[in-house]
């Protein structure tokens, strides 16, 4: 035995004898996932969370997370002498003086905008293949968690700098808190220590943001993954794959391989991103106050479909008896995203209910063989990119030479009109699209070689698919609609209750399908 | 179940790879994987070259970026490929050297046996029974209370993240009648005549001697200056008698959500708010004719002093800024 061997076989008789981790790492060591390009995509939330804090860490060792009032005296000219606080000096500080600082500040940013986007890009995963169904709704609902988290983590590290745009970012927030009809103002009052801006936020939102929603990410991830990993991977559809197994490589080495070098491939990508893409450029905006702003103020986009939404809003407000309650903030700052949020949540569940389905699913669905769900994943996403579409109004209308009036009003009739346009011209290509999955499998694909026949006639000639191929295009289910039941299970009719008849619109919309090839039909073929 | 018209062919043979079998390819692999490896190291001494080497403010041009700090760039160049082909390194390894037989491992229904449920259920009985909470409900009861009080006291303890109460201090601003208006920035008074007409100023009011002027004075007392030829209002007789010699003076806080209305386009004599795009006519007193702002900006009646000055003639009759429950919007 070799002494590299030896000692290897010490360390694990130490831990073994004192945990009796063997039998566990043993099987966890050997443990298999499926290998797919798109499950990358929560790896790319991991990995930037992981640099966000690493890149956090860095920053908090400079930043000053404090309101007092003082004299810039640093080496960017153009604000020496300015009065500011010392949050923000303390930034300029980082990005002018501290040897890499910048580089930091940047690849936080940076980082902060891919977790988001990974997020987004995961959740659409997860969601166009059905991912979520039993036994992971638990794991959907952390999801949606951790991106409203997210959300929030993003908008308060923004904040943090104190520079004027984050400042007109934070009066906004105190306006959405202060419509909130009865308790609004002493919300605010609350979060801001009395008036806005005070000088108490910007300490507070600091330790929200690199104590209090890290440690909740933390726990959050924590459960996220540990339920991936019990429950084990899900698994597109093919040859071999079936609903009882999980077909893929061993962690080791393989997938420790893979996925660990695919963390410093993300960090890699981030601290070029960082190199190169100038972000947040604190210190031509200059310090916050309230009565000055910059010409194309906008959000980071993760917030812009929320800003888009309170651009469009039209002008209601109710005045009653000596009280206000601001419609225009109210319904589009809190009300439609609270909606959204919580269908999100709820959809696994929904869709459930809808299909009658109760059973486990580990098979994932191609998009095209759930034209309903894939319709309504177009038709949310549709109404969440008019939304951004107007949070960017003024810059579109600069750059394209537009009148920023056209686009509002383009955004308010779109956002009502466009959403169920996309779920039927999504449903329609859906089914289209299993219409020519059909074709292929009793035709085969077509090869573009013409043959004349000695008759004269023209054939195309198409070539049967592979059996793997076939079977590909054949092994997903196609459930039935529900039937309304309209006696009980004594004979006596049933009054048709409305959620019944909806239950049964609903399923037959859901189980809308082209119907894949049978045996007998497949058999027919074959005679030819 | 629905019928699978085609019998599931199993998975598919197992193709090798070149280096699996051919022993020159995997020696290209390795050399391959080393040579990444190599240039991630490469990055590393660029980035310390960089740390140590090139100054914090040394500026470069390069095509595209244009005029960039060197420091910087050189630094987040060199932790890129530092960091980035280390990632290649393993992954090239993981693809071309490391098994790459796919394994299939059996998956088990999540739901537990019949009996091991059965055993949970009786379990949670027995030693809920051993308890006896289901018998003592005076126990449960008074345990119900007292955990629910007991909730009470973290939202209490958080009474004190704000000392004083709202009352009705958000309609209150420093403006009173008699109140200077003075330039920001600069400080100084102003004539009717330091303004031109189509001119626009902001303005805070001058504060009583010895306070200092605060981000939530500024919040809530900005004010714009704006003058027009008198003829071009379109106000009613108390609105004009609030305007001097053409000069209108209106709340810079958006009535909306608080941004700074900053944009006045000269022309059209509009003013528009950056942040949602609520767009006010100077002319009729702010009247909202675009955006989701619901109501028009706060105008301040406005007069000259006997030295000439200009101030204000009365308070806002309104609260400025965003609304909330309490305003008084009638």
């Amino acid at each position: 035995m070799k002494a590299r061997e030896r000692a290897a076989g010490a360390v694990a008789n130490y831990l073994d004898e004192r945990t009796g981790a063997a039998k566990w790492m043993k099987k966890t060591l050997t443990k298999v996932f499926p290998d797919h390009w798109s499950f990358m995509l929560g790896e790319i939330v991991l990995y930037s969370f992981i640099i966000l804090l690493l890149s956090g860490t860095f920053l908090t060792f400079w930043f000053d997370p404090s309101m007092r009032e003082v004299e810039y005296e640093g080496s960017y000219e153009p604000l020496e002498g300015v009065h500011m606080s010392a949050a923000y000096a303390s930034t300029l500080h980082i990005s002018f003086d501290v040897r890499g600082g910048l580089l930091m500040r940047q690849i936080h940013h940076w980082a902060a905008l891919i977790f988001l986007a990974a997020m987004v890009a995961h959740l659409l995963r997860v969601f166009f293949t059905g991912a979520f169904r039993k036994p992971r709704e638990m794991n959907w609902i952390i999801g949606v968690g951790l991106l409203t988290l997210g959300i929030v983590e993003g908008f308060l590290g923004y904040s943090l700098p104190d520079d004027l745009l984050s400042g007109t970012g934070i009066r906004i927030a105190e306006a959405i808190m202060q419509a909130i009809p009865v308790v609004g103002s002493y919300l605010s009052y609350f979060v801001f220590g009395g008036a806005f801006p005070g000088e108490l936020f910007i300490p507070r939102i600091y330790t929200a943001h690199v104590l209090l929603i890290p440690g909740i990410f933390l726990a959050l991830i924590t459960a996220h993954l540990m339920l991936v990993w019990y429950q084990k991977h899900t698994q597109y559809p093919g040859p071999g794959r079936t609903e009882k197994n999980v077909v893929g490589y061993p962690l080791l080495p393989v997938y420790m391989a893979k996925a660990g070098g695919f963390f410093f491939i993300v960090f890699g990508f981030t601290a070029f991103l960082g190199a190169v893409a100038q972000i947040n450029p604190i210190w031509v905006y200059g310090p916050y106050t309230p009565a000055q702003i910059g010409a194309g103020s906008q959000p980071d986009w993760y917030m812009g479909w929320l800003d888009g939404l309170v651009r469009m809003s039209p002008p209601i407000e109710t005045h009653a008896l000596g009280y206000t309650i601001s419609w225009n903030i109210l319904i589009p700052g809190l009300i439609i995203p609270g909606i959204l949020f919580t269908l999100m949540a709820l959809y696994p569940f929904i869709e459930s209910w809808m299909t009658g389905d109760k059973r486990e699913h580990h098979l994932l669905d191609r998009p095209r063989n759930n034209p309903n769900r894939t319709a309504i994943g177009a038709m949310a996403l549709t109404f969440v990119l008019v939304t951004l579409i107007n949070g960017g109004n003024d810059l579109l209308a600069v750059h394209f030479d537009l009148s920023i009036n056209q686009i509002m009003w383009f955004s308010r009739i779109g956002v009502f009109v466009l959403p169920p346009i996309a779920f039927v011209v999504t449903k329609r290509i859906c089914l289209a699209l299993q219409r020519a999955d059909r074709e292929m499998v009793l035709h085969g694909k077509e090869m573009g070689r013409l043959v004349m026949l000695p008759h004269g006639e023209f054939i195309e000639v198409h070539e049967p698919l592979s059996p793997q191929k076939a079977y590909q295009l054949t092994s997903h289910e196609q459930l039935p609609a529900l039937a309304a039941p309209e006696t009980d299970e004594r004979g006596v009719a049933l009054p048709k209750g409305i959620r019944q008849r909806m239950k049964a619109r609903w399923s037959r919309a859901a189980s809308e399908q082209v119907a894949k090839p049978t045996v007998e039909e497949l058999k027919e073929i074959e005679h030819h | 179940m629905s019928l699978q018209p085609i019998q599931d062919p199993g998975l598919p043979t197992h193709v090798h790879r070149k280096a699996d079998t051919d022993p020159k390819a995997a020696k290209r692999a390795e050399q391959q994987v080393a040579l990444l490896f190599l240039t991630s190291a490469l990055g590393t001494i660029l980035f310390i070259f960089s740390y140590v080497g090139i100054p914090q403010d040394q500026l470069i041009f390069l095509p595209i970026l244009g005029t960039t700090n060197a420091h910087q760039l050189f630094l987040g160049l060199g932790l890129a490929i530092s960091l980035f082909f280390i990632g290649m390194g393993a992954v090239h390894w993981a693809k071309t050297l490391m098994p790459d037989h796919e394994v299939v491992d059996v998956r088990k229904e999540q739901r537990s046996k019949d009996e091991d449920r059965a055993a949970f259920v009786a379990t949670i009985k027995e030693q809920g029974a051993t308890a006896g909470l289901g018998r003592r409900t005076l126990i449960k009861r008074t345990l119900g209370l007292s955990l629910g009080l007991a909730g009470l006291s973290p939202l209490l303890m958080l009474r004190d993240c704000s000392a004083e109460l709202p009352g009705d201090e958000l309609a209150q601003t420093n403006w009173r009648a008699g109140t200077r208006l003075l330039t920001d920035p600069g400080d100084r008074p102003i004539k009717p005549g330091d303004l031109e007409v189509g001119a626009v100023a902001q303005v805070l009011p001058l504060l009583p001697a010895g306070r200092k002027r605060t981000l939530n004075d500024i919040a809530k007392d900005a004010l714009l200056l704006i003058r027009i030829r008198p003829e071009e209002f379109n106000l009613d007789t108390e609105r004009l008698s609030w305007t001097y010699q053409g000069i209108i003076a209106f709340s810079k806080i958006c009535s909306h959500m608080g941004c700074a209305v900053a944009l006045y386009e000269q022309s059209t004599k509009h003013l528009l708010c950056p942040c949602h795009q609520s767009t006010f006519d100077v002319t009729r007193a702010a009247k909202v004719i675009f955006g989701p702002a619901a109501r028009p900006l706060p105008q301040l009646p406005i007069s000259v002093d006997s030295e000439g000055y200009l101030v204000a003639s009365a308070p806002f009759n309104e609260a400025v800024g965003p609304s909330y429950w309490e305003r008084d919007s009638e």
